[in-house]
């Protein structure tokens, strides 16, 4: 048993795990229309290779991978393009963004699809694009496209794979679930990670708070051979943010700015080995995934089955919601969540849990008082971070010391805002934060652009007004040369002297008639 | 001469001095000639905080002109296009009170870009003759376009095309251009303590 290391700070918030009862998977089942967004990851939008009016099959593609950071998109289940267009989406902005709406047959038929009969014998690059055709991107909260991240390989030596099923947050159990019914899966997903990354060490961490979880890994890791470490450690929040994993099991810091490969590691969640899993060992895309749909305003809470693209009102309906309990619908946790404005979003390859709590269970933050410099934030803060004196900075906007503060490692966790005594949004300041120095980088990207071209331009205009100019003294200088040059090749006296000649010979010519 | 400064005490620390000054004076007089910076750093500095969208709204015939009259003494506050951020990056830097943004010049909006309407472009070619940044692609008689990244959005473009097929759009509509809002500040409204804010 490998050592386990502390981390700084962390809170113990209820964990409410119970109540979704991890284990036991639930169908969401089929709803009448499916709206899958364009965007459902980080990188460029999948671009369409379907139109209105198509009659697609189960695990067709309907979008391609638009360049490198990209993953595709395929049917969920059978059914019909009815429509393509701007429809909200689960964001936090509330806004819409381009989707396509496919209305199911009920028949969900699907197209034949077959993996690699042995991985073992394939090269990394095969195994890399089977995944990345799948469109297999990190289900645990991000959304990166998982073949970009498995190609660090080729930058970095690497030695270690994380799977990290700590899912420290309160009510989500999709990967305890998950862990429970498909540990073999997870494993065998881990394995073919390993393969791809070339590392010898697998480490699958499980917290201390889901023993069948825990269990059933260590079964499945012992019957699958022995290059699988289950590791458990401690419950505290937020145990599971990639940086602070990694330090509980290694003991090492991700520096500032860098990533887990730096130091030859790289984590990925359970649901992503699993779509690995399946994407290499079935050829099967990812077109469905877990979702744990809980909160006290739910009458059967549980852990869902749910195609991607369900609408958010269907698995309401599913799982018995009563709206006179609720007053928000919460795309995520309670800690890092986002709040939505609309159930007709549907879920995304990201969503892991859908909370709609009762007033009672999660009720409506009082308003912010000043802050009283208790220091409590800077005690809870997993990064080490100075919560507070970040939050005086946001408010004054103050990039130069929000950067020296390490705002970019702070992993919006809410352990500060959970502690703070004043009722502060302190997360929300430091959302806002990040969004404006990253704004403000690209806008001097931007701004260092245009000078070079104004510069450029201007640099031209006047290279091509000394031309002309040149070219016009040069004339003029011939022009000169040729006059001084003596009378008969002066051009206005040759002139004269033809029109005379002409004048002359005319007039002879007069004469002669 | 040893002996001299011996018993003069006060030569010798002149001296001293005097070497110490020549000394020094070398120094720095290379210095000078050696590490020269080449341009006005000022301007530069001050160029650096404009926004290069050169639009001339400032009644300066681009952001460098207008660099140039902020460091002989001009007003600071005439870019529209750069608002009140900019002109406090620029009270910030030359260390003078920040102002209110001149109406006279403009008022901020949010940013644009260019776009073409290509199938009503007849090809005259006076958009890209007017285009500070070369952000139009196009020849004579032949359709033009935008190179949406590198249009500034400075408009100059709209009012030489003679058959007014450009329209300047919002570069930031997206929803990959959203960000999170800072939240209101709440504390200046209730008061310190929940007792204050009921009698309130
Ligand atoms: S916990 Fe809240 S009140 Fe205390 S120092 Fe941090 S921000 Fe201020
Ligand atoms: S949200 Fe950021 S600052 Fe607050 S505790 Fe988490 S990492 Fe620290
Ligand atoms: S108004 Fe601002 S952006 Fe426009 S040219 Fe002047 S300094 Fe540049
Ligand atoms: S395309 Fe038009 S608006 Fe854009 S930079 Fe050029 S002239 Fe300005």
């Amino acid at each position: 048993m490998n050592t386990i290391f502390k981390i700084h700070g962390g809170i113990h918030p209820d964990e409410e795990k119970q109540l979704s009862n991890p284990g036991t998977v639930l169908d969401a089942g089929l709803p009448p229309s499916l709206i899958l967004p364009l965007s459902q990851h980080i990188g460029k939008p999948s671009s369409l290779c379907v139109a209105p009016g198509d009659y697609v099959l189960g695990g067709q593609l309907l979008a391609e991978a638009d360049g490198m950071v990209s993953v595709p998109l395929h049917a969920p289940t059978s059914g019909t393009v009815v429509a393509i267009e701007p429809m909200p989406v689960p964001h936090p902005s509330a806004m819409n963004n381009l989707c396509l709406e496919l209305e199911c047959d009920g028949e969900d038929r699907w197209i034949e699809y077959a993996g690699c009969e042995d991985w073992r014998v394939e090269t990394p690059d095969t195994l890399i694009s089977c995944i990345r055709a799948a469109g297999v991107a990190g289900m645990g909260g991000a959304g990166f496209p998982t073949a970009v991240k498995l190609m660090a390989r080729d930058r970095l030596p690497l030695q270690t794979l994380i799977i990290n099923g700590t899912e420290c947050e309160p009510y989500i159990t999709a990967d305890d679930t998950l862990m429970q019914v498909d540990a073999a899966g997870i494993v065998e997903g881990a394995q073919i990670l390993a393969h791809i990354l070339g590392v010898e060490e697998i480490l699958l961490a499980v917290e201390d708070n889901k023993p069948a979880a825990l269990d059933a890994m260590q079964k499945a890791a012992k019957a699958r051979g022995g290059d699988c470490n289950v590791m458990t450690f401690p419950t505290k929040y937020p145990s599971g943010g990639e940086k602070q994993l990694i330090e509980i099991l290694t003991g090492k810091q991700v520096p500032t700015g860098g990533l887990p490969a730096d130091l030859g590691i790289v984590c990925q969640n359970p649901g992503t080995a699993v779509a690995a899993r399946d994407a290499v060992c079935f050829g099967k895309p990812l077109t469905d995934r877990i979702v744990t749909l809980t909160g006290r305003a739910l009458a059967r809470p549980g852990n869902y089955r749910a195609r991607l693209g369900t609408p958010i009102e269907h698995l309401l309906t599913v799982a018995g919601f009563d709206p006179s309990q609720n007053q928000r619908l919460i795309h995520g946790g309670p800690m890092m969540g986002f709040a939505l404005e609309s159930s007709a979003v549907p879920i995304i390859k990201t969503t892991n849990c859908i909370l709609v709590p009762t007033e009672q269970e999660l009720p409506t933050p009082p308003d912010a008082q000043a802050c009283i410099r208790c220091g409590l934030c800077a005690e809870a803060c997993p990064a080490s971070l100075l919560p507070q004196q970040l939050y005086w900075y946001a408010r004054a906007k103050d990039q130069e010391q929000l950067e020296r503060h390490h705002l970019a490692d702070c992993i919006e966790c809410g352990a500060c805002s959970w502690v703070c005594p004043s009722h502060i949004p302190l997360v929300q300041y430091y959302r806002a934060a990040k969004g404006m120095i990253k704004e403000s980088k690209t806008e001097k990207i931007r701004s260092d652009r245009s000078r070079d071209r104004f510069e450029a331009r201007q640099e031209r205009l006047e290279r091509e007004t000394l031309a002309r100019e040149a070219q016009r003294a040069a004339r003029r200088a011939a022009a000169e040369q040729k006059a001084a040059a003596g009378g008969a090749d002066d051009p206005v006296a040759a002139a004269i002297a033809r029109a005379k000649a002409k004048k002359d010979s005319a007039s002879d010519e007069s004469a002669n008639s | 001469m040893l002996t001299l400064l011996q018993s003069y005490p006060l030569f010798a620390a002149l001296i001293a001095l005097l070497g110490l000054g020549l000394g020094f004076g070398a120094v720095l007089g290379y210095a000078s000639v050696r590490f020269r910076t080449e341009g006005n750093p000022l301007v530069d500095q001050i160029n650096q905080l404009l926004p290069q969208t050169q639009c001339g709204q400032c009644g300066h015939p681009g952001c460098k002109p207008y660099a140039t009259a902020i460091a002989e003494g001009g007003a600071i506050n005439k870019c529209p296009p750069g608002g009140q951020e900019t002109i406090d990056a620029l009270a910030d830097l030359l260390d003078v009170e920040p102002q209110a943004l001149d109406a006279e010049h403009g008022e901020e909006k949010e940013p644009n870009v260019a776009y073409i309407r290509e199938d009503e472009c007849i090809g005259c070619t006076k958009c890209i003759q007017a285009c500070p940044v070369d952000a139009i692609l196009g020849a004579a008689k032949l359709m033009h376009t935008v190179i949406a990244d590198e249009c500034t959005g400075c408009d100059l473009c709209v009012e030489p095309c003679p058959v007014d097929c450009i329209d300047m759009l919002p570069r930031k509509g997206g929803i990959e251009h959203w960000r999170w809002d800072l939240p209101e500040p709440n504390e200046n409204k209730s008061s310190i303590i929940a007792t204050d804010r009921a009698a309130a």
